[in-house]
């Protein structure tokens, strides 16, 4: 099948980017939308031209690494999937595909459609963890935890940190990823101890960063690969009030 | 003490309070403005006076100004600095909000603050002394203002626009007070929707009856 | 001729560990300040090492090729992590667990060191629950367990299937926050290119930025490689698309043995090859076994829908062959038990390469719902990459490279052959023999990283307290870093016409024909000579766009390419020397009447690990004898 692409080139960081037009015949339904890309690549490489750099890894929608802007879309118009789960056959042959890094003051782009998202390992240095050191944990049946709360503390836990939130929102906030964080532990017995500090040091990190507001658009939620829900934001802002009047 | 009046999330917190403040208030307005709809202007004009005169009332004034002011000034820093997040925008960008107004919530809310510094200038401003008018005769200056086609539809326009506002306002603000549960949500969003349509529906009663009717 | 000192303390199986603590070496806080140890990697193993050690005191800077720490592959684990806690009562315990890993092994690893990864399994689960990793539980809020392939009790502990995500996240955490406290300072987006050794020890590293592509030097009293194994081998396998074995094999190249190479697990249920532009292939969780049947039709190229097909016509090859274990033999069994029935011809899907997972009975007996709380995302992952619901027909699996055994050898210190370089997690090859059991990684790597390697690394480093901070200026550093760019300036200035991954992906396919599930002598040697040919092509055709000073991924394909075919040449060549079959090691000349493998215990029991002999460019073969004193040597059934 054949798709017309455009695609934002940019060296690095200090250049000045641009869309190019690639008008490409060799895609076919079976393939992802990354390995489209891969295909696009071995042509320009065959040719001595750069190929188009983007992240990606484990190519099964687990590490996080890929990301871009599909049509519109953060990982394209499939909802709950990453880019390397989208599938060619969501496209129609002859279709215009505009394709765009994530936009971001916090997410600078560093070449192509790579942006940098060390921020969000800012934002979890500064508070996302529970502080137990190796060797003094007690036997794990010493801490019951209700199933229920385990549960939802693992459907916050599932964020891969792919950065879509940010992309979708029309703030580019980020409060969805920080909130999954606070509240995967605000809701277990082990991370209810430091509940106070974490929330505070990784909100203050956040808005340091240059990330915009949260307007409660709910881009995020319906843009989130793994689907984590704007109850978590809710939550989050309860963590923080508390945090600060008591 | 610092991180807390500076954090984002105090900010939103401040619009959430303010909002919902401004939210009641409305509800009272409407209140009195039904008063509009007596042929007898003696009750609306007593209850006028009353707000104005009774020194509770004016302590809460104050508070609703202090709303006003603290609700659009947050307003327009955050808005600000989300658009200061993005400084490159997409070159194509999806529908992709889950609540439509939210997108639109600092143009509404700009058209929602042309109509109230009208109204001031019509209402307010007379009762301050500021403008010239007869601020015991406030039932007069209303139905002389709905006798004026130009005045109606504005008045209309900028109802419309506030129901959109108040559309998103109402479960936002919930939702920022971190109001937001499994079961309860839906109600919320629920009475959300429908107060942004019946209030704003009950203002827009008024004029059209005067116009119309009267 | 061995040189190989395994360092295993004397005494019986169980106290070794102890023993070995109570007697090791210990350094003081105030001298942990002072030492610096650089950690590669940040999968389980990396993090967990470089936050412990963090933890402890030391200066550690934590290197990695991803954006972010967060990446590292083995987020990509689903079905679980094993511990030999008991809580389901089933009489599972440590000696259950190490007796598993050794015969699931099929005994070709080291008694000790299996028995302390077992020891410790418990510790990994308990500190897994303190630092808020949210595993199953069950409604008295207690830990559920799940069955896996290979064993009879019910341990492994398990969330969804995301367990690996759920660990590593859980260490990242706690890496984060030795980052926070200085304690480690992370380099992600940095490649480890070279070891540098001064005076016979491991001293440091050089790294590219893969930003800039500035090479750096970086110094330390002692290196961690943690860098996983080299299933990429097969281009096509279940790993990232950029996992690789570069760090581990520049640091064999630099005097660390390798050992086992041959040994490399081929995972039964993966998601077949779908297009030819195919980069991966997406691992279905072996805890799909515990419910889901595998099947293909009795008539041969029978094309009709699986679902039409009577159950007498369908061959459940697995509960056929092994009725004691069924579905849930070990992976290499049923890797090669699905290859037999499809090089039979009986195999299903348009390229006859694949077999049927079936859970209509499953669902049938259980509900939807129960299923859909097991492996739901799983079941959405199917659905998203082919189209078709499991819920509705039987997914198509085949096996893929998944897991390499073999790696760097270490000692029971788990320092490699060059004093000061450690290597942990799947990048070594100490505990799971010639073939590894589900959920045992996580494990063991874990294991690895918390428990086991801050020990042993104090025991060396104590002798370094007095070694002042290392100097990048060193000759040592100089000439590490020079050789880098003359590697990095040839492969950029070849200016041929093919791309790295297309010599990936031949070198793949020849590695999967003869030297994957089955191997013999014939086709080794005809891989050794096809892979020596693609090595030459590759220097003569190889195009690398772009520049060095910059953001170059094709140029770090090229490089791990490179890799790939020494690698390769390597892992023929323990194949050809290890004539019997063994795990996942099936040499064809070595099997049963019934098509087993066929061990041969008298004249293999043995680490095959491998020197590189950089000045003649040969690898001579030095072995370390395996003696089981514990467990008796049997041959390994599942029927």
């Amino acid at each position: 099948m054949r798709v017309k692409l455009k695609i934002w080139r940019q060296k690095d960081a200090n250049s000045k980017g641009a869309f190019v037009n690639y008008d490409f015949d060799g895609a076919s339904p079976e393939m992802s939308f990354l390995e489209m890309l891969d295909a696009l690549n071995t042509r320009l490489i065959e040719k001595g031209e750069d190929p188009i750099a983007f992240d990606s890894d484990c190519r099964e929608g687990i590490c996080g690494a890929c990301g871009m802007y599909i049509n519109g879309y953060p990982h394209g118009p499939v909802k709950g999937i990453t880019t390397c789960h989208l599938s060619m056959r969501y496209f129609k042959d002859g279709q215009n595909i505009v394709v765009e890094p994530w936009r971001s003051k916090a997410f600078p782009v560093i070449r192509d459609l790579i942006v940098d998202r060390n921020s969000f390992d800012k934002i979890q240095v500064a508070g996302g963890f529970i502080s137990t050191n190796v060797g003094s944990a007690p036997d794990s049946h010493a801490i019951p935890v209700i199933k229920e709360k385990s549960d939802h503390s693992f459907d916050s836990a599932i964020c891969i940190g792919c950065g879509a939130c940010v992309a979708a929102c029309k703030n580019a906030s980020a409060m969805l990823f920080v909130s999954a964080k606070v509240s995967q532990y605000a809701q277990i017995p082990q991370g209810k101890i430091e509940a106070k500090e974490r929330v505070e040091a990784m909100i203050q990190k956040m808005d340091e960063l240059g990330f915009g507001n949260c307007t409660n658009t709910g881009a995020c939620e319906a843009q989130c690969p793994k689907e984590i829900s704007v109850i978590n934001i809710a939550r989050m802002n309860r963590e923080f009030y508390v945090a600060k009047i008591s | 003490m610092s991180s807390f009046l500076g954090s984002s999330l105090t900010k939103k917190i401040v619009m959430a309070f303010a909002g919902l403040f401004l939210i009641m208030f409305l509800l009272v307005h409407l209140g009195l403005n039904l008063f509009l709809l007596s042929d007898d202007p003696g009750p609306f004009n007593k209850a006028a006076h009353f707000m104005a005169s009774n020194p509770v009332i004016k302590i809460f004034e104050l508070v609703l100004m202090g709303g006003f002011l603290l609700h659009i000034l947050w307003g327009v820093i955050l808005q600000i600095q989300n658009w200061l997040a993005r400084p490159v925008r997409y070159k194509k960008m999806a529908e992709t909000q889950i609540s439509f107004f939210s997108k639109y919530m600092i143009y509404t809310g700009g058209i929602i603050l042309i109509f109230l510094i009208i109204h001031f200038v019509n209402f307010y401003f007379v009762k301050l002394g500021l403008v010239e008018g007869d601020h015991e005769n406030f039932y007069g200056m209303a139905h002389e203002l709905f006798q004026l086609p130009g005045y109606v539809v504005f008045y209309l326009v900028a109802l419309l626009i506030l129901g959109f506002h108040l559309n998103h306002a109402f479960q936002s603000a919930f939702q920022t007070l971190g109001l937001n549960h499994e079961t309860y949500t839906p109600c919320i969003k629920f009475v959300g929707l429908a107060y942004s349509i019946v209030v704003p529906a009950g203002y827009a009663v008024i004029p059209l009856i005067i116009y119309f009717v009267k | 001729m061995t040189k190989l000192n395994s360092k295993i303390p004397s005494g019986p199986l169980a106290e070794k560990w102890t023993k070995y603590k109570d007697t090791a070496n210990l350094v003081n806080p105030a001298n942990k300040k002072k030492l610096d140890v650089i950690v590669v990697g940040t999968g389980l193993a990396g993090a967990s090492a470089a936050s412990s050690l963090g933890e402890l005191g030391y200066q550690v800077k934590n290197f990695c090729y991803q954006d972010s720490s967060r990446r590292a592959h083995s987020v990509a684990a689903q079905g679980g992590i094993n511990a030999a806690k008991n809580y389901r009562n089933d009489g599972d315990s440590i000696y259950h667990l190490f007796y598993d890993m050794i015969k699931g092994g099929d005994y070709r690893a080291r008694e000790a060191n299996v028995y302390r990864a077992a020891q410790v399994s418990n510790d990994v689960i308990d500190h897994f629950t303190a630092i808020g990793v949210p595993f199953a539980r069950d409604y008295g809020g207690n830990l559920d367990n799940r069955s896996f392939g290979g064993v009879q009790v019910s341990r492994t502990f398990y969330a969804k299937g995301l367990t690996g995500q759920q660990c590593l996240l859980g260490t990242y955490s706690s890496l984060n926050r030795q980052i926070n406290k200085g304690m480690v300072t992370m380099y992600p987006r940095q490649e480890m290119l070279d070891l540098v050794v001064i005076d016979g020890k491991a001293r440091g590293i050089i790294t590219r930025n893969l930003i800039t592509g500035e090479i750096e030097r970086h110094s330390a009293h002692a290196v961690v490689l943690a860098t996983g194994g080299y299933g990429t081998i097969y281009y096509l396998s279940t790993l990232a698309v950029n996992s690789n074995p570069s760090a581990a094999w520049k640091a064999h190249k630099k005097g660390a043995y390798f050992a086992n190479p041959s040994f490399v697990q081929i995972h039964p249920t993966s998601i077949p090859q779908l297009n030819d532009f195919q980069a991966k292939l997406t691992l279905m969780s072996e805890s799909l076994r515990n419910d889901g049947r595998i099947w293909v039709p009795k008539a041969k190229g029978d094309k009709r829908h699986a679902n039409t097909i009577p159950n007498e016509e369908r061959d459940y090859f697995l509960e056929r062959r092994y009725p004691a274990f069924g579905n849930l033999v070990p992976r290499d069994v049923a890797s090669r038990a699905a290859k037999e029935r499809c090089d039979a011809g009986y195999g299903v899907s348009d390229t006859g390469l694949a077999v049927n997972l079936d859970f209509r009975d499953a669902i049938q007996k259980q509900g939807k719902k129960a299923i859909e709380s097991k492996y739901g995302n799983l079941f959405e992952m199917y659905e998203t990459i082919t189209g078709t619901s499991p819920y509705d027909e039987p997914m198509r699996i085949y096996p893929a490279g998944h897991y390499t055994m073999g790696g760097l050898w270490v000692d029971y210190e788990l320092m490699t052959t060059v004093p000061g370089l450690y290597a942990i997690g799947e990048s070594n090859f100490s505990d799971h023999g010639a073939n590894r059991l589900g959920a045992s990684s996580l494990m063991q790597t874990s294991g690895d990283g918390y428990f086991i390697l801050p020990y042993t690394i104090a025991n060396y480093l104590s002798d370094e307290i007095r070694t002042p901070r290392i100097s990048t200026d060193l000759k040592e550093f100089e000439e590490a870093e020079k050789e880098v760019m003359n590697q990095l300036e040839k492969l950029i200035s070849i200016k041929g016409t093919k791309s790295a991954t297309s010599f990936h992906r031949k070198l793949g396919k020849i590695m999967w024909d003869y030297c994957g599930m089955s191997r013999n002598e014939e086709g080794l040697n005809k891989a050794r000579v096809m892979v020596k040919k693609l090595k030459e092509d590759f220097y003569k055709d190889l195009m690398v766009p772009g520049g060095l000073n910059e953001l170059n991924q094709e140029l770090e394909k090229a490089g791990r390419v490179a890799d790939y075919f020494d690698v390769a040449d390597l892992m023929i060549t323990d194949a050809l020397n290890r004539t019997e079959s063994c795990g996942a090691h099936f040499r064809e000349e070595s099997q049963t009447e019934e098509g087993e493998a066929k061990r041969n215990d008298a004249d293999f029991m043995y680490v095959a690990a491998w020197e590189y002999n950089s000045s003649k460019q040969i690898h001579q073969l030095h072995k370390e004898d395996l003696k089981y004193e514990e467990v008796e040597v049997k041959v390994r059934s599942y029927k």
